[in-house]
């Protein structure tokens, strides 16, 4: 029976993740029917995007190593800690090229704001929005590793959030190089 | 006794009650209400149409500024009940309310499971739902009025909160409250989906589903991937109102002045909100397909013909109605070969639907009929998936559509062939399961008169809104009486105004029926109809859990009725299969 239910689990996260997508892919996809219509302003994808898309695959690289690890059993609280840390430096990173966008006079909104920059700020923060949740799910993930209820045999949470977070990265991928290069 | 079915208090049974049963029933009562609601704004309306800026008692269930000094509905309140009718009636009664509440009710007990994949997420479901029914009513009693820019909310009107009362408060409510709506809706669909994937009983392969099963899963699958796409539609549209972007506003003056908004495209919303729309129509459609596959099989005593072909035409109809939204948008501007490509693949869906309306017909075809209310209602539901598909054959074709674009046409079109079939299959639901979901029978006779009375109403008002729309009537206006070339339509007009006005009279007939029998119905016996399904298996008192001790084993497929040699006329799914039986 709960080889059913975390089999279900497991499932419920990927629809979920499978709607999250949809909701990414009808953003997107109004990004290119738009700039499709004109009166749309180019501007270069400041640098700290480069460096957040770097530190979120490394952080999903820790966590395949942690589950590597769990699996012998071995510490993995430290490795969670990181990811937990690298999360939030992508947020920094994020809110650090918004910074510098607007010093570059493309904003979210208001007079001179192009909808090319209200798209970058859109998809970005609602990419943040979602890894908020990834956070969260991390924050739960090393408090029960704090607790040892993760083992060789029974790791369930950690498999929930390694998945979630994948997506997360993928999800930022798939938006920085559409965002750079579309 | 099953281990799932202990001691509860009033508040988790009743409120926050996780068993999919009683969420089922929370979800029925809901939309029971909003049906009411929005049927009550229709007839209002239609009041105001037959009778153009006089004044009737039935104003007065309207907030007080909604009407003149001269007691007449005001022009934009006209457009503020067309809107919430609108809005309630697609969101709130049909898909909600249907596939709230059949999929919650039928989905575990079809599938021989105790409850949902997580009964948390499942309340999570109802009560997003509930918020968002409050948030929407509210938005009635705001200063200008509820959304008033039609339930398909276009920009500007919606993205504009100075452009008509409607586009302010209100309209921020609505956006609100579609955004929980669909939030709670996403977390249904999720929980469906898996449960149907990894709770089904021993021996229930998905080969031996019931077809309402597959109706469910089918149409959570379109509401997982749809609804989402509606959502970045709503968030892009929330920043053009609060805080000024122009993702669909562009080159806008208002009273002189000229607002800053460059570039944004209305279409552009059109694109995504149809991309939800036109698969919605088949989450409100597909349910009652479900509902009705059963219903027709149980009470033809036959087996549903054609069960492959059945799932396979529901699996073709979801593929298609994810690319034939444009058919929605020909009058747009559209490029004429991009026209013809959605004219294609709109024209496709007929051949899946025409699939499944003669398999019901050769279901139908020399059987042992037993015209119960819910077998009336659920050949009502076929009767009226063909009528209105004929009229879909027209708007589905650009060149035709172009015609009769936005005149009543379309609104007895999608009337008949979404409304009247959903809504018929709701209620053979209702019928059908109701000694399931209260232990007690309904009352036969007022479920005959109901059916042919509201059979009646219906085909009063949506039939002749064809003659109106190819005359050229428009929708949605506040009145016709100042355009003297509709004047010979008025006859028409309070002929579908009576119709309308009748029709909601006797819902009254079910609503007393299905209260009085809650209470006062005769007790049901464990399988009233005779059915082969998992759910018929359980006892008569609904407990947490849906069967005392082990779960039910499936041998068979859900269709065994009149099955030669067998002693009875149905053999349920749960009863082994003897030594030398072939399955079906």
């Amino acid at each position: 029976m709960n080889t059913v239910k975390n089999k279900a689990l497991k499932q419920l996260l990927w629809v979920g993740m499978g709607s999250i997508a949809m909701f990414f892919a009808g953003l997107t996809s109004a990004y290119i029917v738009r700039k499709a219509e004109g009166n749309w302003v180019d501007f270069i994808l400041p640098e700290w995007f480069v460096y957040s898309t770097i530190v979120i695959v490394i952080s999903s690289l820790i966590l395949i190593f942690a589950t590597q690890r769990i699996k012998k059993n071995k510490e993995i609280f430290t490795l969670i800690v990181i990811v937990f840390l690298l999360g939030g430096l992508f947020t920094y990173l994020q809110i650090n090229g918004w910074k510098e966008l607007t010093s570059m006079g493309v904003y979210l909104t208001g007079e001179g704001s192009n909808v090319a920059g209200s798209f970058l700020y859109v998809l970005t923060l609602s990419h943040l929005v979602h890894l908020a949740g990834g956070l969260i799910a991390l924050l739960v993930t090393a408090i029960n590793v704090k607790k040892k209820k993760y083992n060789s045999e029974s790791y369930l949470g950690l498999e929930i959030t390694t998945i979630y977070w994948h997506f997360l990265s993928a999800l930022w991928l798939y938006l920085f190089f559409f965002l750079k290069y579309l | 006794m099953s281990e799932h079915h202990h001691k509860e208090t009033f508040i988790t049974k009743y409120i926050f009650s996780q068993d999919h049963k009683m969420i089922a029933k929370q979800f029925l009562i809901t939309g029971m209400f909003m049906a009411i609601v929005g049927m009550l704004m229709s007839a209002i309306f239609r009041v105001q149409l037959a009778n153009p800026g006089e004044s009737s008692f039935l104003y007065n269930l309207l907030p007080g500024d909604w009407i003149n000094e001269a007691g007449a509905l005001n022009p934009d309140k006209y457009l503020a009940l067309v809107t919430m009718h609108g809005t309630i009636l697609v969101f709130w009664v049909l898909t909600a309310g249907l596939s709230g509440t059949f999929a919650n009710f039928l989905i575990p007990l079809q599938i021989g499971a105790r409850d949902m994949a997580s009964g948390f997420i499942n309340m999570l479901s109802y009560w997003f739902f509930f918020i968002a029914t409050v948030i929407l009513i509210s938005s009635i009693y705001v200063q200008g009025g509820p959304a008033s820019g039609g339930w398909t909310i276009y920009p500007p009107l919606s993205a504009l909160p100075q452009a008509i009362p409607g586009s302010g408060t209100g309209m921020t409510l609505w956006l609100i409250s579609i955004t929980l709506f669909v939030v709670g809706s996403l977390l249904g669909g999720l929980n469906y989906i898996v449960t149907i994937l990894n709770l089904r009983t021993i021996g229930m392969s998905m080969k031996r589903l019931p077809l309402t099963v597959w109706a469910l899963l089918i149409t959570a699958i379109l509401g997982v991937l749809s609804f989402p796409v509606l959502l970045s539609c709503g968030l892009l549209l929330i920043f053009d109102r609060s805080f000024g972007t122009s993702f669909y506003l562009s080159d806008i003056i208002i009273n002189g002045e000229m607002l800053h908004n460059v570039g944004g495209s209305p279409i552009l919303f059109e694109h995504l909100f149809w991309f939800l729309g036109h698969p919605e129509v088949y989450i409100i459609l597909l349910p009652a397909l479900g509902i009705v596959s059963e219903v027709i099989a149980v009470n033809s005593r036959k087996p549903i013909f054609g069960y492959k072909a059945m799932v396979g035409a529901l699996l073709l109809i979801a593929f298609l109605s994810f690319i034939v939204w444009g058919h929605h948008m020909f009058m747009t501007g559209m490029n004429p070969f991009l026209g013809s490509v959605f004219t294609f693949t709109t024209l496709l869906i007929a051949i899946p639907s025409a699939v499944k309306v003669f398999n019901y017909l050769a279901t139908l075809w020399r059987a042992n009929i037993r015209f119960t209310p819910a077998m009336l209602f659920a050949i009502g539901t076929v009767s009226a998936f063909i009528t209105g598909g004929l009229t879909g054959l027209i708007l589905g074709d650009s060149a035709l559509d172009i015609n009769v674009h936005d005149t009543y046409f379309v609104v007895g079109h999608f009337h008949i062939v979404m409304g009247l079939s959903a809504i018929y299959g709701m209620f053979a639901g209702v019928y059908h399961w109701f000694p399931k979901m209260y232990g007690r029978m309904m009352n036969k006779n007022l479920g005959y008169l109901h059916f042919w009375a509201t059979f009646i109403c219906a085909y009063g008002v949506f039939f002749p809104m064809h003659f109106l729309g190819l005359a050229g009537l428009p929708r949605r206006y506040y009145t016709n009486s100042a355009f003297p070339m509709f004047d010979g339509l008025s006859d028409i007009n309070s002929i579908i105004t009576f119709f309308a006005l009748t029709g909601a009279i006797v819902q009254g007939i079910f609503i007393f029926n299905f209260i009085y029998s809650i209470f006062k119905g005769p007790k049901a016996s464990t399988n009233p109809w005779k059915s082969t399904t998992l759910e018929w298996t359980t006892p008569v008192e609904r407990i947490h859990g849906n069967w005392p001790g082990d779960l039910p084993v499936v041998t068979r497929w859900a269709y065994d009725y009149s099955k030669p040699g067998a002693s009875e006329d149905f053999i349920p799914q749960n009863v082994p299969l003897k030594e030398g039986e072939e399955e079906h």
